[in-house]
């Protein structure tokens, strides 16, 4: 079993995202991460969703996510080759003796600094997953008080879009 | 532009109306009050009162399998629509086109646990092909006319529409929408060229092929499509149970039902064909048998317009999606032009062998002086065939020994509930179809399990002069259960065994008629009696008690261990 990013473009209506989680939970699929948010076309979302299946179990999963009336598109990025975002919020208790050994940690990882109160400092760190992680296990050892992280957002590389097609041609399908 | 306004009652029924329905099949409640006041304020909708809201879906199925049209139920809030669920889990296995109306407690006391709350939209999500939640009597029109979209068009299914009463109460002007716009639904009808190039290039290479015509054949209106091409290619074609009638069993090269307790014959035609072509079947684990095991030999041809359907259980190596009725027609058109002619030598050689398997039958022992179910049934079926009667069935050994037994020359003759095997199902399903088929008798054949599930129902029957005959196959048992404690479960016979009352006094106190037959000489006076009868009739068939369904493939086994007696199995 391998994880796949999922991409799932949707009408931005009430329950959709419940349609969804049920075709998952009804059948026992474990969905990893989760996100979604609307499209610049506001009356549309994007959900990105990180499952852990076999490739013909994944198939199926798109096949019914697409049976799902709000449900314009689906892709499974992981198929071809994606970029994929996530991003971790931690809050890290730093002494004053490991103060600049921190931020050189920080600084080497791309990582910013959003907040400092009462030696509590506040980091966000972007990245791949893998790069995400990393940044926990480097900073682990000074003391993780929180650590908040997103659901992945991923998009296709290049000239390859998983938006929708001509809405026209589809308009003409519906009325034979 | 019409600038009177209406209520959300009256809107709901103007949509209806647009949308042709004539007749709907119901239960009132508090909340739907107002649309059934507005009901009785107008004669163009006919609304049939069951005692049941089971009953209501079931029929509204019965209703839309035989007319082919969407069936229309409509229920109150809470209980009433939680009633419902079985019908439309029901509907949605078989792709049956429902529309379910369920009335909602006022908008603003949804999520207040309101008197009679049920939140029908969370609890339907699963069980039916869509469903909408109308906050604002200004979208109720469009909501109409894009669940009616729904439910018939695509693979066909139910769709719940929750109407708070507010939302019924509320006014506005009514404009009924032409057009349906959904950019995230859109079923695929015309099934791609090359890919049906290569279905039928494929059958003219195959030498022992075989079509399984399944329930999408029905839905499509394409039997006479398929006909023709399994005339012309002289394919045998066998069929799932809900497929029976798209294939005429009269025919030399129909081969019955096949699967658990398919046809001998025709379980063994699809283990030893090298091509099989499925057309509008899901491959069900009833069809398949053990699945690693199945058609191994075989190149699988399949039409769906469902894509989940295709290589959900058995990988299909020329899947086409799209509306069956197309993608035959087109394959028609295409064989006319290739000018292909059968090889006659081939040809004759599998049918030989087909010939062989067909000679096979199950072999019958009497056990007791009781009547026995099989006799029961083929005697019905002789003694009505000519009427060609609608025939609904509920679920167990009779709905088995039915599909075996019947023959079935045209589709939408058989009622009975497929993917789900629901009890209960086949009575008031047969009053669907009666509705639908005003004027003519329908057979409800049932078990004696199966019949008090829904056996409220004889009461609407007597107020509306239902002419639907009850056929109880009475063996004191849950046969079909009883059957796999018999062989499976080392005869633990675990609460099946079941009493039933005298069907003869309770038909004769619903104001039915209620016969006893127990003797072979008294069946076909029965029957007679019966069908001169103008309303409902129960006839209590009392039969043997540890009649078996053969053939039988035990689950999970492969479909060409085909057991034809209690022998095989020693």
């Amino acid at each position: 079993m391998k994880l796949h990013t999922i991409s799932v473009l949707v009408t931005n209506e009430v329950g959709v995202l419940s349609r969804i989680v049920d075709l998952f939970s009804g059948r026992g699929y474990n969905i990893e991460s989760l996100t979604v948010a609307p499209t610049v076309d506001s009356i549309y979302s994007r959900v990105t969703i990180v499952t852990k299946a076999d490739n013909d179990v994944v198939e199926q999963i798109c096949k019914q996510l697409n049976r799902l009336i709000p449900v314009i598109k689906v892709a499974n990025l992981s198929i071809g080759e994606a970029l994929e975002y996530e991003i971790g919020l931690i809050k890290v208790g730093v002494s004053d003796e490991v103060k600049s050994d921190f931020i050189n940690i920080v600084t080497q990882a791309n990582a910013k600094i959003l907040d400092v109160n009462d030696k509590v400092y506040t980091v966000k760190i972007d990245g791949d997953e893998k790069a995400v992680q990393t940044f926990a296990e480097l900073v682990r050892p000074y003391g993780i008080k929180e650590f908040v992280r997103s659901g992945k957002v991923a998009i296709t590389k290049g000239n390859q879009f998983s938006i929708i097609k001509n809405k026209k041609e589809e308009q003409q399908i519906k009325n034979i | 532009m019409d600038k009177v306004m209406y209520s959300g009652a009256q809107i709901l029924l103007k949509s209806l109306q647009q949308e042709g329905v004539e007749e709907v099949f119901g239960y009132p409640g508090g909340v739907v009050l107002p649309l059934y006041d507005a009901l009785y304020l107008q004669d163009d909708i006919k609304h049939y009162l069951v005692r049941h809201e089971q009953a209501a879906i079931h029929a509204a199925e019965g209703y839309a399998r035989v007319s082919g049209k969407a069936g229309v139920a409509i229920v109150t809030s809470g209980p009433g629509a939680c009633n419902t669920i079985t019908g439309l889990a029901n509907a949605y296995y078989d792709g049956t086109p429902l529309i379910l109306i369920t009335g909602q407690v006022n908008s603003k006391l949804i999520g207040q646990d309101a008197f009679q709350e049920a939140d029908i939209v969370g609890i339907t999500r699963s069980c039916c092909k869509h469903n909408y939640l109308v906050k604002d009597v200004r979208d109720l029109a469009r909501v109409i006319k894009e669940a009616f979209y729904i439910a018939t068009t695509g693979k066909k299914g139910p769709v719940v529409v929750d109407i708070p009463v507010d939302v019924f109460n509320a006014k506005c002007n009514f404009v009924y929408p032409k057009n349906v716009e959904l950019v995230g639904y859109n079923p695929t009808y015309k099934g791609h060229p090359l890919q049906i190039q290569r279905a039928l290039k494929t059958l003219f290479e195959a030498k022992r092929p075989v079509i399984i015509s399944g329930g999408g054949v029905v839905a499509s209106n394409a039997s006479r499509e398929l006909k023709e091409l399994a005339t012309r290619l002289s394919i045998p074609v066998v069929h799932t149970l809900m497929g029976a009638g798209t294939y005429p069993d009269n025919l030399e090269t129909s081969l019955g039902m096949m699967g658990m307790h398919g046809s001998y014959c025709a379980n063994l035609t699809v283990a030893n064909s090298d091509c099989i072509f499925a057309i509008g079947t899901r491959f069900s684990d009833r069809i398949t048998g053990c699945l690693k095991r199945f058609a191994r030999d075989a190149q699988v041809i399949h039409i769906d317009i469902d894509p989940c359907s295709i290589s959900k259980n058995v990988k299909a190596s020329i899947p086409i999606v799209g509306d069956i009725h197309y993608v035959l027609t087109e394959m028609l058109k295409y064989l006319e032009k290739s000018g292909h002619k059968i090889n006659e030598e081939q040809k004759n050689k599998w049918f030989n062998e087909i010939q062989e398997w067909k000679n096979k039958s199950v072999i019958t022992e009497k056990k007791s002086e009781k009547l026995s179910a099989l006799t029961v049934l083929k005697t019905i079926h002789e003694y009505t065939k000519n009427d060609e009667p609608i025939v609904s069935t509920e679920v167990g050994q009779h709905q088995m020994w039915t599909a075996q037994n019947f023959k079935f020359n045209e589709p939408r003759k058989l009622i009975t509930s497929g993917g789900l095997g629901t009890m209960g199902f086949g009575f008031p399903a047969a009053m669907g179809a009666a509705v639908a088929k005003k004027g003519s008798y329908i057979l409800n054949i049932a078990g004696d399990g199966s019949i008090q599930m829904n056996i409220q129902e004889l009461m609407t029957c007597v107020d509306y002069k239902f002419k639907v005959i009850n056929c109880i196959i009475n063996n004191g048992y849950l046969g079909m259960v009883r059957q796999w404690q018999e062989k499976i479960y080392d005869k633990h016979y675990s609460q099946t065994k079941i009493s039933s009352p005298d069907f003869v006094k309770l038909a004769q106190s619903y104001g039915a008629l209620g016969l006893r037959v127990e003797k072979e000489e008294d069946i076909i006076p029965a029957l007679q009696q019966a069908i001169e009868y103008d309303g409902p009739v129960m006839i209590d068939f009392v039969c043997e008690n540890c009649e078996m369904v053969y053939p039988w493939v035990l689950a999970g086994k492969p479909i060409d261990n085909v057991l034809l007696s209690g022998e095989d199995l020693k």
